[in-house]
């Protein structure tokens, strides 16, 4: 949910309206487990939401019908979330009405939506990570008993399990699951609540294609047995394309299009999202050859749990070459970044850049003129409350003079500041406004401006473009590319194959911490890297 | 029988300290444990833990009743603890930094408030023999248990049956693991977290009535040896878990013990540094589990220390 412009309560809050929530309001019961045939269609009826001047809603009208599956598509800031989030009861809409199963909804609060059969999944998980899959359904519900008698919940879940098209190991806790797993569990309860209409807010953002492709698969033949409709929040044309009968596009708060997906083209589907905004073009990408900057050998390290190991037998990036890791998120990426960045010691083994042993001190980073773009890099590569123009100071405060300075620089670090934020067009009310209040996109900008200024002879990335929205997500393609293609060695670890796919020269997979394919851009194919994200190889 | 039994009487010593210095330990542990499954900590136990001795034994004086001064001692315990949570639900309030107020508060008022009962005497609270069956007089005097000592240990059994098997104990844990999750499911963090304080801190009270009403058995200034904090480490080292906790106690129990057994016995040198026994312990637990990359298995998610 990064919308970024509605004053909202944080999304799982139950924002709203809460005061008269009683027990009363469960009125209408819930559609109960098991039943075939019950799913709910919704219609909303000229929705508009308006937060003081700002109309983040206008006037969208949209049919989920009962069993049907829709994708709802949009940029960020394009009034999909809003529109969810009316809804679900989080926001009262400014005007308009919303129709369940042909009548008038009046959902008050998200309690009530859940009590008339409308459920969400968020896209981050809303499991709680200690407690099992079990006892995670359990308390989810509204009626938890004041001693739980596990045995018959035991049963009563099992016997739930089985009438599902997907299971997932209920005694187990939810922080050992997989990512995939623990998406389906978010599914499953959801179910089990006797929910039968789901938003699913970009449900695949965590998983491989082939488990990606599971679960939407399982999801959409629940909506064709009639159980269940479901209006998804995506990025991805092919998941729409593969699994949705229906598309509503959303633009500024505008319904633009939309139709039935077999009639549209991902180009169609794109055209409306974007309208007349252009992305950047792809960067070419130049005939490069160089010498070889990073090297791993024989990396051993522990993973996070300390449970595991990291091993990497051999990795090498050269000059002028996008060397792209793809895997599943907890598989190691996290920790193989902590080693470039010298934040997870070694157990055993090297790393090199230009051949000399490299620990990543900021002398080194210096000297060797080694960058980072780590993931989140609010949290990670910025200290969020100073400014922006302190922020981008970082890597070159003290520099400038043959040593290092005590004093700092005020004005030559603002007008460094002003010449990057021009030249990378990050959006900032001003250079010494926090750089927390920047939006996600223009973070990412700001750091990558500093990371990219003056030579860099190896750039380390980390999912450079998380969350951001297309026209953010070409430019910082863009950038990378240029990097590359002036002698930056690059190495890129990402959750995205298709940003792998677009930017890598090389493909490496990443699994259960360790390097377990390797191949050429022109030699990669989705489906075998697929399988080896996920170790079945 | 003489009753000599040469240096066996030091762990016997060491047993029966064990049982007599540990219900403190275990009560107040007990009480952080259910506090920081609930995703805080309240380092103010201290305050809480000596409070509820002066207002333990001031009761019970009063009343002719010791067990008067335990329910008076858990009442004031619960008052510190609900202060406790309640502030720390204002926003941009840290726990740590609001316990180590209300520890210097609760010590502060609890000498305030005791100056005039350090001379009298209160009832005390029962023991049970469960040394009948020896001659040994150690042996006797090792196995003479507190009642409370009983209560703490089926106290440790209980709430870890609590966390496991009750709508309480889920609801604590979530709470404890991911406010996000716990909003979702309608659950107010904020609301819980202060009941878990405020539970916490009646078992602290009752572990300082405890300390002034059976052992060391009166009210002065220098009652608490800093039960109270150790008991807050004590906590990490036992893994969040009750059951985990009892044992924990037991083995600060019998460090303390090990300074005055040693004496027992005629061992004099070092006698200052036996009695430091259980703060070494304290430094060599938090030492040994701690961890320089990982972090603590078992820790509530939400707690202020792990994040």
């Amino acid at each position: 949910m990064k919308d970024g412009r509605a004053p909202s309560p944080s999304f799982p809050s139950e924002g709203g309206g809460s005061l008269s929530r009683g027990l009363d309001e469960v009125s209408p019961p819930p559609t109960k487990t098991g039943e075939a045939g019950k799913a709910v269609g919704i219609e909303t009826i000229g929705m508009t939401m308006r937060f003081g001047n700002f109309t983040a809603l206008d006037d969208v009208s949209i049919r989920v019908k009962p069993g049907s599956f829709h994708a709802l598509l949009g940029e960020n800031g394009a009034g999909k979330s809003t529109l969810v989030k009316c809804i679900m009861g989080f926001y009262h809409a400014t005007s308009g009405n919303l129709l369940i199963d042909g009548f008038d909804g009046d959902v008050k609060d998200p309690k009530d939506a859940h009590a008339k059969g409308l459920g969400m999944v968020y896209q981050h998980f809303t499991l709680v990570p200690a407690l099992t899959a079990a006892e995670n359904l359990v308390i989810s519900r509204a009626d938890v008993p004041a001693v739980i008698d596990w045995a018959a919940e035991m049963k009563a879940l099992t016997a739930f399990m089985d009438a599902m098209p997907f299971r997932v190991p209920l005694g187990e806790p939810v922080h050992r699951l997989a990512a995939g797993e623990k998406q389906k569990l978010e599914i499953l309860k959801q179910l089990y609540l006797g929910r039968r209409f789901l938003i699913l807010d970009e449900p695949t953002s965590v998983l491989t294609p082939d488990e990606a492709d599971e679960v939407l698969g399982h999801v959409a033949a629940l909506c064709k047995a009639g159980e269940l409709s479901v209006l998804m929040i995506s990025h991805k044309f092919r998941e729409v394309t593969a699994f949705a009968d229906e598309v509503t596009v959303l633009r500024r708060g505008k319904h633009v299009g939309g139709g039935k997906v077999a009639e549209l083209s991902h180009q169609d589907m794109a055209a409306m999202m974007m309208g007349d905004a252009k992305p950047a073009d792809p960067a070419p990408r130049a005939e490069t050859t160089g010498e070889t900057v990073l090297a791993l050998t024989g990396a051993r390290a522990a993973d996070r749990s300390g449970l595991k190991q990291i091993a990497i037998e051999t990795l090498q990036v050269r000059a002028g070459e996008i060397v792209g890791i793809a895997g599943i998120s907890g598989n190691g990426q996290m920790e193989l970044m902590e080693i470039l960045t010298g934040q997870r010691a070694l157990a055993a083994g090297g790393v090199t850049v230009h051949g000399v042993p490299y620990a990543a001190t900021r002398a080194e980073e210096r000297r060797l003129k080694v960058r980072y773009l780590p993931e989140e890099p609010l949290q990670n590569a910025c200290a969020p409350r100073m400014s922006v123009a302190e922020n981008i100071g970082f890597r070159s405060f003290e520099t400038g003079r043959a040593k290092p300075r005590f004093w700092l620089a005020p004005g030559a670090m603002r007008r460094r500041a002003e010449a990057l934020v021009a030249d990378y067009k990050v959006k900032c009310a001003s250079i010494d406004s926090p750089i927390a209040s920047l939006s996600g996109g223009n973070v990412q900008r700001a750091v990558l401006s500093r990371e990219l200024d003056g030579d860099v002879d190896l750039l380390v990335i980390s999912n450079p473009c998380f969350g951001l929205d297309f026209t953010a997500v070409a430019e910082i393609r863009s950038r990378i590319m240029r990097a590359r293609n002036s002698g930056t060695a690059v190495l890129l670890l990402s959750e995205d194959l298709d940003e792998i796919l677009e930017l890598a020269d090389r493909v490496l997979v990443m699994a259960d911490g360790s390097l377990v394919y390797e191949c050429t851009a022109a030699e990669a194919d989705i489906p075998t890297i697929g399988h080896h994200m996920g170790g079945h190889a | 029988m003489s009753g000599d039994i040469g240096l066996w009487a030091v762990p016997v010593a060491m047993l029966g300290g064990a049982i007599r210095v540990s219900t403190p330990f275990l009560f107040v542990s007990l009480g952080e444990v259910i506090t920081e499954r609930s995703g805080r900590i309240n380092l103010g136990l201290e305050g809480t833990l000596v409070f509820g001795a002066m207002a333990g034994y001031a009761v019970a004086y009063h009343t002719n009743s010791a067990w008067a001064g335990v329910l008076a001692a858990a009442l004031a315990g619960s008052a510190f603890g609900l202060v406790h949570g309640l502030l720390c639900s204002l926003p941009k309030v840290n726990d740590i930094a609001i316990g180590i107020a209300l520890m210097l508060l609760g010590t502060g008022l609890a000498f305030f408030f005791g100056k005039p009962y350090i001379q009298p005497v209160a009832p005390d609270l029962p023991a049970i023999n469960l040394g009948w069956w020896s001659d040994l007089p150690q042996v006797q005097a090792a196995l003479r248990v507190n009642v409370l000592f009983l209560l703490g240990a089926a106290l440790a059994v209980a709430l870890a049956w609590m966390l496991r098997k009750t709508r309480i104990g889920l609801t604590l844990r979530v709470v404890g693991d991911s406010s996000d999750a716990a909003r979702a499911l309608g659950i107010s963090p904020a609301r819980v977290r202060i009941q878990a304080t405020a539970f916490g801190g009646a078992l602290a009270g009752i572990g300082g009535a405890y300390l002034s009403l059976f052992y060391p058995g009166s009210w002065n200034e220098g009652i608490s040896s800093g039960q109270g904090l150790i008991a807050v480490a004590l906590v990490i080292f036992a893994r969040w878990s009750p059951v985990n906790c009892f044992f924990a106690a037991m083995l600060f129990g019998a460090a303390g013990a090990l300074g005055p057994a040693l004496q027992s016995v005629g061992v004099t040198q070092g006698y200052y540094l036996s009695y430091a026994a259980p703060f070494v312990l304290t430094l060599i637990v938090l030492i040994l589990s701690s961890s320089k990359t990982g972090a603590l298995t078992g820790a509530p998610r939400e707690l202020s220390i792990t994040k």
